[in-house]
Order: C-alpha cells, then structure tokens, then sequence
C-alpha cells in the first residue's frame, strides 16, 4: 500500500505576544491507503493541530507534509481548498453542522460546495447507510449528539474523500454514542478502505484500533501498531 | 440555487432581526417612490389644472404675484379690483383669440358645515367663460336667462354640498339678497366645481362694486405673441399680466421647499437603510464565524462564501424593496391626504403618480442598495481563515 500522508520532521509553532508555543516539535510517520490511526494523548499534546495540519486549515512552521502527493506547504489557499473539497472529509467534537439546514440539506451542501453536482439520492443513501433514514428531514437542533455526529459524518462521506480527519468525534458524546460512532468510522474503514485519522482521548476507542500514534507536548511518544499489521 | 436556499434560511433564523431590517428598507423605498410619485404627480396636477383652466394669460389688479397665482388656481378672491375698462382697451386686441372678464366675491355663511361656517365663492362672468372652458358642460338647467338676472349656476361640488337643484333658491347672508338656481354643471374636476357663477353685472351690482373686475382671462391666437402682448400692457396702470407658464412657475417654486425637505428625508431613511443591512449582515457573519470556517473547511471557496453573503443582503433589500412599493401603494393616499393640507397649493388631481415605470425604477434601486451594502460583510466572511473561524467556538 502507497504512503497517502507523509510527515517529516514536521514543526509547528505558534507565535503569542511575548511567548512562541511549540505545538509540535519536529514528528515524523507515514500513513498508508485504508489505515485507522488513532491519535491519542492529553490536552495540548497537539493532537487538533496535526490533523488541522494534514487537513491544510493551518499552515506548517517546517518539515514536510505530504497529502496523496502534494506537498502542502508549497500550496496556494485556492489549491488547499480544491484538495480539501475533493479529497478529504472533516468531523468535528462540536459537529458544526449549518443548524437552519435539515439532515439531508447538510449533506446536499456538502456535495454543492465540493462543486461535484447535488445529487438527492446519492445524499440520502448515505444518510440511509448510516441510519438517519428517519432523520432526513430533521434540523440539527431536533436531533441528539450521536445523530448530529452521525450527519456530520454523512457531509463527511458525501464527497468520497479519500481521507477522514475526525478531531474528538465522540468528544461530547456518551459512552454508548462514542462506541457506535466509533464502530461507524471502523466499518467505513473496513468496507470501503477510506483512510480514517481519529484524534481522541478515548483509551477504550484507540485501544480497538490497529493503530495508535501517542503524542505528548508536540512529539510521538510512541508509534503503536498492534498485532497482525 | 442552494446557496439561494441558504441564504434565506439563514434569515429566517433570526426572524425579527430580519423582518426589521426589512423594514426599514421597505420605509426608505416606500419615502423614495411617494417623493419621486408626488413630483411626477403633483407637475401632471398642476399642468392638468392650468391647462384646464382654459386661458393662458390673466390680467388681475396690480399686487402681489403670489397673491394672483393662488387667486387663480385656489379661487380665492383678490383683495384687489381693476377698473372695468381695461376690458374695453384690449377686447379688440388681434393678437386675442378668446377673454372672459370676472369678478370674485367670498361671502362668509356660518350656516355652512353643519353649522361650522365657510366661505362661499361668487363669481361673476359673461357668457365667453364658456367659450374658454368647452368641457363645462350643463348637469342640469342652463345658463342664465339674461345678463342682470339674479340667478346662479352651480359647480357639481357646491351644488352637492348644499343639496340644491335648478329651481331651488339661494340666500346670500347678509346681503339679503336671493338667487334662483339656473343650472348645475357636471363634474370638471377643477377649481369650479366648487364655484357658484352669476352674472357679471349682477356681480357688480349686489356686491357693490360696479365697474370692477378681478380678473380677466385670456386665450391668445398664437402663444408666442404673449411677449409683445405683455410689454404693451405694461403701461395700463393698475394692472398686471401673469401667464400661466410663470403661475406654474410660481407654484413649483412654492412646493419647491417641501419637496427639499422630502428629498433629505429619503436621502436620510436610504443611508440609514442601508446602515441597517450592513449592520444586520455583519452581526449575523461575526456570529456564524464558525459556521463559516467549516463551509470553508469543507470546501467553499471565498466566491461561495461571497456569494452567500452578498445573497442575504440582496434578498433582505429585495423583499425590502417589494415591501416599500406596497407600503408606497396602500399608504400613499395617506401621505397624499396629509401633503394636501401641508402645501400652500395642492393642484385638483392625484398629487401621487406611481407608475409602473417609477416601481420598476425603485426596486432596481433597492437592489442595486442591497449589492452595495453586501459588498463589505461578504468581503469580511470571504477571507476569513477556516481554521481561525472555526477555533472561534471553541
């Protein structure tokens, strides 16, 4: 299997009036076509930068970072937006869904913005498969944690981007929401090959992937892989 | 067309906050197409009233041209009287086509408005008044029998208001003096209607006033005499020559003022309008700031978020727009109502012409405030960074 992102020695630091933060400090990992890597550690450890990072929202202070190729510090903000709506899918703890829009509308927005064509049908199939089929007509404000994770996820899904970046997606959820939000993202993982990075302070979730890169303030601490990869 | 769909539903998120802003737009619109309507209006009304009034010249006692001008559109009656033989120095004139002489007389009937009071308004003519007004055409009765007879003929108003029909009599208070009812005019739509005509030389008789005139009308054969024709008459004393064309003049200069004072107001209710939706917008960005980092995060490009932007502002100022033409329409006639009793003279007809055209006009005119005041919010949501906008929550 290709390398879809490489990081190399990879530094960001944050400049603050009279202090700089160094949120990373110099990582470097590869991960493969169709891997479940959980990015675990505590608060501050630089477990959101990373992947805001990989996701090209935040520029890189040095080292490299590749995406299916591209190096994405030499990218312009016009390119970082075109691989971002053709390539990756973004969840968030807060699932930030557009909250005057239903389930389905969420989704449709989704393919509209990546400029692939809305299609109501290809929307509602995702939604379907991962069981919002009654919640299509549903604004976020009517829906519960685990639901509004499951759309967000579902906007995710609706450009068949070849990475997902799920920054603490059970983060605000309960412990039976986080297990079958969980067992979604490994179920696309398994079936359908996506790429998924999953930053979480969740031990019981990173504990059930194959994969778990442990950082702590801004360096790997340790690159996990468990048995059978 | 989703970001169409977007764009309202984001307004209908805060829906009084929209509604109000919408509003105001539909004020400032509404203040536009009543000023634009009423100066359209008001010039048709006044050229419809003089044009109306048959004679392009009048000859009045020397005075205040003001005075004359309102005499002659209002029908007031002038404090001044000019001797009747100027009628005799000019009736040869050539240049004349038509003239009428008249003599106006106010008298005062407390019995008038339910017990109110008012004033009446007498006028003496001869028969060429007529001649001069073609349209003047007889609802009932005829004119008078002879040129001394003590009778009148009503304009269609007054004889409405006073419930009289040919045949009835007429007091005059204090005068003592009774009138039998001749004739009733139609409906002109003037200054007439509200005239009680007699005779000229019963005029000057009853009134005491005999050899005056208060004005003489004329209507010349060729227009462009009216120069020579002026400049001949300024060596008869006592008298003075107003055209029409400088009465309408006059008229405009008056109601000049007011249309001075609408036109700031507008001006003001646009720029506070569009105050409005700028504000409006840029409260609704800074709080959808996240919203907007993950559109962006997702995909959207800075035309999208720009486009979205600039969507709400031109819909708020379009429904705005649409707002303000029917509230110009159904609360027109108001503002028509109050402007009537505010001006020195408010001409017979509509005072407030909305044309097709003058809606069209205005909201284009409400659109083009909408892509003027979307231009900054969108420009502000546009570059903002996705990462920033979305740490903004947190």
């Amino acid at each position: 299997m290709e390398n879809i992102i490489e990081v190399g020695n990879l530094k960001k630091t944050y400049k603050l009036p009279g202090e700089e933060i160094n949120a990373l400090k110099g990582i470097s990992f590869n991960v493969k076509q169709g891997e479940f890597v959980a990015i675990m550690g505590p608060s501050g450890a630089g477990k959101t930068t990373l992947l805001n990072l990989i996701g090209g929202l935040d520029n890189l202070s040095s080292g490299e970072l590749r995406l299916l190729g591209n190096e994405l510090s030499k990218l312009k903000e016009k390119d970082l937006s075109r691989i971002r709506r053709k390539s990756i899918g973004f969840v968030f703890q807060d699932f930030l869904l557009i909250p005057s829009l239903t389930a389905l509308e969420n989704v449709e927005m989704a393919m509209y913005l990546a400029k692939m064509g809305v299609n109501r049908e290809i929307a509602t199939s995702i939604l379907k498969k991962i069981g919002l089929e009654h919640r299509l007509r549903h604004l976020p404000q009517e829906l519960s944690g685990g639901e509004m994770q499951r759309v967000a996820i579902a906007r995710a899904l609706a450009i068949s981007p070849k990475v997902l970046l799920a920054d603490e997606p059970t983060g605000n959820l309960d412990t039976k929401n986080s297990q079958n939000i969980f067992d979604l993202l490994k179920q696309l993982n398994e079936e359908e090959g996506l790429t998924v990075l999953m930053a979480t302070h969740n031990t019981k979730l990173g504990s059930q992937t194959k994969r778990v890169i442990h950082l702590l303030d801004g360096n790997i601490e340790e690159d996990q892989k468990m048995a059978g990869e | 067309m989703k970001l169409l769909l977007l764009a309202y539903k984001n307004l209908n998120r805060k829906k009084i906050r929209s509604f109000l802003t919408i509003f105001g737009v539909a004020i400032a619109v509404a203040v536009l197409v009543i000023l634009l309507g009423f100066s359209i209006g008001y010039n048709n009304s006044l050229t419809s009233d003089i044009d109306k009034m048959g004679y392009q010249v009048l000859i009045t006692a020397k005075g205040c041209p003001y005075e004359a001008a309102t005499l002659m559109l209002k029908g007031g009656a002038g404090l001044t009287y000019m001797p009747q033989d100027v009628y005799g120095k000019i009736v040869s004139d050539q240049r004349i086509d038509k003239l009428t002489p008249q003599l106006m007389q106010t008298v005062y009937d407390d019995q008038l408005q339910d017990g109110k009071g008012g004033f009446l308004l007498y006028m003496g003519v001869e028969k060429s008044y007529l001649e001069l007004k073609p349209w003047s055409t007889f609802k009932a009765g005829n004119w008078f029998s002879n040129d001394n007879a003590e009778e009148v003929v009503m304009g269609y108003e007054v004889a409405e208001l006073e419930q009289r029909t040919v045949g009835d009599k007429i007091l005059i208070p204090k005068l003592n003096k009774v009138l039998t009812v001749a004739g009733v005019f139609n409906r002109t739509g003037t200054q007439d209607d509200g005239v009680l005509f007699i005779p000229l030389k019963t005029a000057q008789r009853i009134f005491n006033l005999p050899t005056k005139l208060s004005s003489i009308g004329i209507k010349l054969k060729d227009l462009n005499s009216l120069p020579d024709f002026e400049k001949d008459l300024y060596d008869v004393p006592s008298i003075q020559v107003v055209s029409m064309a400088q009465v309408k003049d006059t008229v405009l200069s008056l109601v000049s003022t007011t249309r001075t004072l609408i036109t700031s107001i507008a001006i003001v209710a646009i720029f506070i309008a569009i105050i409005g939706v700028v504000d409006t917008i840029l409260m609704s960005v800074f709080e959808r700031t996240q919203e907007i980092g993950v559109m962006k995060a997702i995909g959207a490009s800075r035309t999208d978020v720009f486009k979205l932007i600039w969507m709400e502002t031109i819909l708020i100022c379009t429904v705005g727009g649409i707002g303000g033409i029917l509230l110009a329409i159904f609360g027109g006639s108001i503002v028509e109502h109050f402007v009537r009793k505010l001006l020195p003279y408010a001409p017979t007809g509509k005072l407030l012409y909305i044309s097709p055209k003058l809606l069209l006009i205005s909201l284009v005119g409400a659109i083009v405030l909408g892509l003027i005041s979307g231009i900054y919010p969108a420009l502000r949501a546009s570059m903002m960074r996705p990462i920033e906008a979305i740490r903004s929550g947190e």
